[in-house]
């Protein structure tokens, strides 16, 4: 997930424009290879997305057919009925945007003033500081997954909110991004602010944060697409409905009555997915560049 | 209104071994217009930021209105800068471009609204105001850059370069119209660029700087007419000075064939002089007059009114190659050979090692 992250923001800070001008002006070959290229990764992409949505409305005998049926022969809405009444869905859809919105929130509020600071103020260790910052993004989270199961059990969080949240609210990622982001801002036009009288927060406000919306919101969205996905660690913190998110709550469908029920789950997962792909629809026409057009030159 | 007063003002930017403004000492008057000119790289730029308060000052003081204004946060020297990228804020209206400075230093909407209009006025910006930066053409942006300085009503405004990304045409009425602003203002004025004719047409007086170091400030005939040195001489004027090598022979300066008489007691007893001559001091001779330089005619400009003749000398031909303004009866062609003499009383003449006017 984190991998896919990164791509979608280095192509918000730049790469995807300059990228389309090559492409269009090299060769037919090379156009066709293009074409070639984003068809296998539609199908590496909406295949499963259309696998897992027909799926979930088959009866449950017609999941296992030979040949594949890609159709629902018996069209049924019963694996949405029982997704949502099997297991206590709407406690976990509940825990979920808790859970996503606090996470959310501190990790933006987070990124954006340390990147700020670690951009625009002058002072002893930055540089240090942010190749600090830089090595924590190396560390992959399941390397801290048992020391940390062990601090916050030992503290008597499990099945608590803040047992969930507090270990996941670190935010090299959006540090790193954002800091990026700030520096690519012309200096001409801080230094005007400074001169205008802008104070920190102003400046950050007014100034700084209205020509970084695109990279700030591709931002937003991978970090409430991630933590709304979150699995391990929500799933080692948590037993049943009380705190558990939606995927644990998928699991448990899952192991209902020993046999697997795929539709059931597919309607589950279907119903997980929505909230996220309609924040993503909603937000993603704001991700376009350009925002600083006649800020500087002529 | 206040006074500006650079004492001996340096910058020595991390890592290099020169200073960037080199002990630049300078009194600018209250109300004055002062041009701060120089090749790219010259320091007139970081001497502007110093002032402004963007680049600290590391030797010498910088005063404005008697007040050292070390430590002094660029927001409290009340000191309005237009850059050369006018780094407009694309999220905001040109009113509200104009009126940041003034809501952030605490002053009531509708008084900031009515200074914003007066000077939209003034800047014929009225009906642009609802328009963001984005929407608007340069010289729109510009004028707006201008209006964000001028709305503060500052002590000092401070121009980098403004017109740089103004095409060819525009530059020259927006040239005039910052000029008549600043004399209707009265706003102590530095204006940093590299374009001689601005320096020439726009300030009271002109500072030349190169590498760090201010050369000579005097007003533009001075600067024109009497030029400290060989670098202000070839920086001001358009085409550049003549700058020849001549040997000292019996009181005068000779080259390629020609004479002009030196003043003894100016030279000493230099046996070799630079002489500066500019283009429209010399005179077309008689083909047959022996006491000129033979040019042979490499390019002729004519211009209209003027016509520059661009030629190297007939006795040494790797020569730098010399120009001549002649009105527009002389229209010499390509290849010709034209007889040209210096008008003795027109010539600088500079020390051939230093370079400093003789």
């Amino acid at each position: 997930m984190s991998d896919t992250s990164a791509e979608v923001a280095v192509d918000v800070t730049g790469g995807g424009a300059h990228n389309a001008e090559a492409m269009s002006h090299s060769g037919p070959a090379m156009k066709i290879a293009g074409y070639a290229a984003m068809v296998v990764v539609f199908l590496v992409v909406a295949l499963p997305l259309y696998w897992i949505l027909v799926t979930s409305f088959k009866q449950q005998q017609d999941i296992y057919t030979q040949p594949a049926e890609w159709w629902p022969k018996h069209f049924t809405t019963t694996p949405y009925h029982a997704a949502t009444t099997q297991i206590a869905f709407w406690d976990y859809v509940r825990n979920s945007v808790i859970i996503t919105a606090i996470l959310s929130v501190t990790k933006i509020v987070l990124g954006v003033i340390s990147a700020y600071a670690l951009a625009m103020l002058r002072f002893p260790g930055r540089g240090l500081l942010f190749v600090v910052i830089i090595a924590a993004l190396m560390v992959p989270n399941q390397i801290t997954v048992i020391s940390n199961y062990a601090l916050v059990s030992q503290m008597g969080w499990r099945n608590t909110y803040q047992g969930i949240i507090i270990p996941l609210a670190g935010v090299a990622f959006g540090t790193f991004l954002m800091r990026n982001q700030f520096l690519s801002l012309p200096g001409e036009i801080i230094e005007s602010a400074r001169m205008d009288g802008a104070g920190p927060l102003k400046m950050l406000w007014r100034v700084v944060l209205p020509m970084s919306w695109p990279t700030l919101i591709a931002f937003s969205i991978i970090t409430v697409v991630n933590e709304w996905n979150e699995y391990l660690w929500p799933f080692l913190m948590s037993d049943d409905q009380r705190t558990g998110t939606l995927p644990i709550g998928l699991t448990f469908l899952q192991n209902n009555d020993g046999t697997s029920q795929w539709a059931p789950i597919m309607a589950g997962t279907v119903l997980a997915m929505l909230p996220v792909l309609i924040l993503f629809l909603a937000l993603q026409r704001h991700m376009i560049k350009g925002l600083t057009a006649g800020a500087v030159k002529g | 209104m206040a006074s500006v007063y650079f004492d001996g003002a340096t910058r020595l930017h991390k890592g290099n071994t020169k200073p960037s403004v080199d002990s630049v000492t300078l009194d600018i008057e209250d109300g004055e217009f002062l041009v701060l000119v120089g090749p790219s790289g010259c320091g007139k730029s970081t001497t502007l930021r110093m002032l402004a308060g963007l680049e600290p000052v590391d030797a010498g003081r910088i005063l404005i209105d008697g007040h050292d204004q070390k430590g002094v946060r660029p927001r409290d020297r009340d000191v309005a800068m237009v850059f050369q990228s006018y780094a407009l804020y694309p999220n905001m209206s040109a009113e509200e471009n104009m009126a940041f400075a003034l809501r952030n230093g605490g002053m009531s909407k509708a008084e900031a609204r009515q200074r914003v209009h007066e000077a939209a006025e003034i800047l014929e910006l009225s009906p642009l105001l609802g328009r963001k930066p984005g929407q608007m053409s340069g010289g729109q942006r510009q004028r707006v850059a201008m209006g964000r300085a001028i709305v503060r009503n500052p002590k000092v405004f401070c121009m980098d370069e403004p017109l740089s990304n103004l095409d060819a045409k525009l530059r020259v009425s927006t040239r005039a119209q910052i000029a008549a602003l600043q004399r209707r203002l009265g706003v102590t004025t530095v204006y940093v660029t590299h374009d001689q004719t601005e320096a020439m047409t726009m300030g009271h007086r002109v500072a030349v700087l190169k590498d760090g170091v201010l050369q000579q400030v005097d007003t533009p005939e001075v600067l024109y007419d009497h030029p400290v040195n060989t670098f202000v001489a070839g920086f001001i004027g358009s085409p550049a000075i003549n700058l020849i090598d001549a040997k000292v022979h019996d009181g005068r300066a000779e080259f390629f064939g020609a004479t002009t008489p030196l003043e003894r007691d100016r030279i000493g007893d230099a046996a070799s002089v630079t002489i500066g001559v500019r283009p429209e001091s010399w005179t077309v001779a008689d083909a047959l007059d022996k006491n000129g330089v033979a040019l042979k005619v490499d390019l002729v400009e004519s211009l209209g009114a003027e016509v520059f003749i661009y030629g190297s000398p007939e006795m040494d031909e790797e020569a730098k190659r010399i120009t001549v303004r002649t009105d527009k009866k002389h229209r010499p062609a390509v290849g010709d050979i034209v007889r040209v003499t210096p008008v003795a009383d027109e010539v600088h003449v500079f020390d051939a090692s230093s370079g400093e006017r003789l």
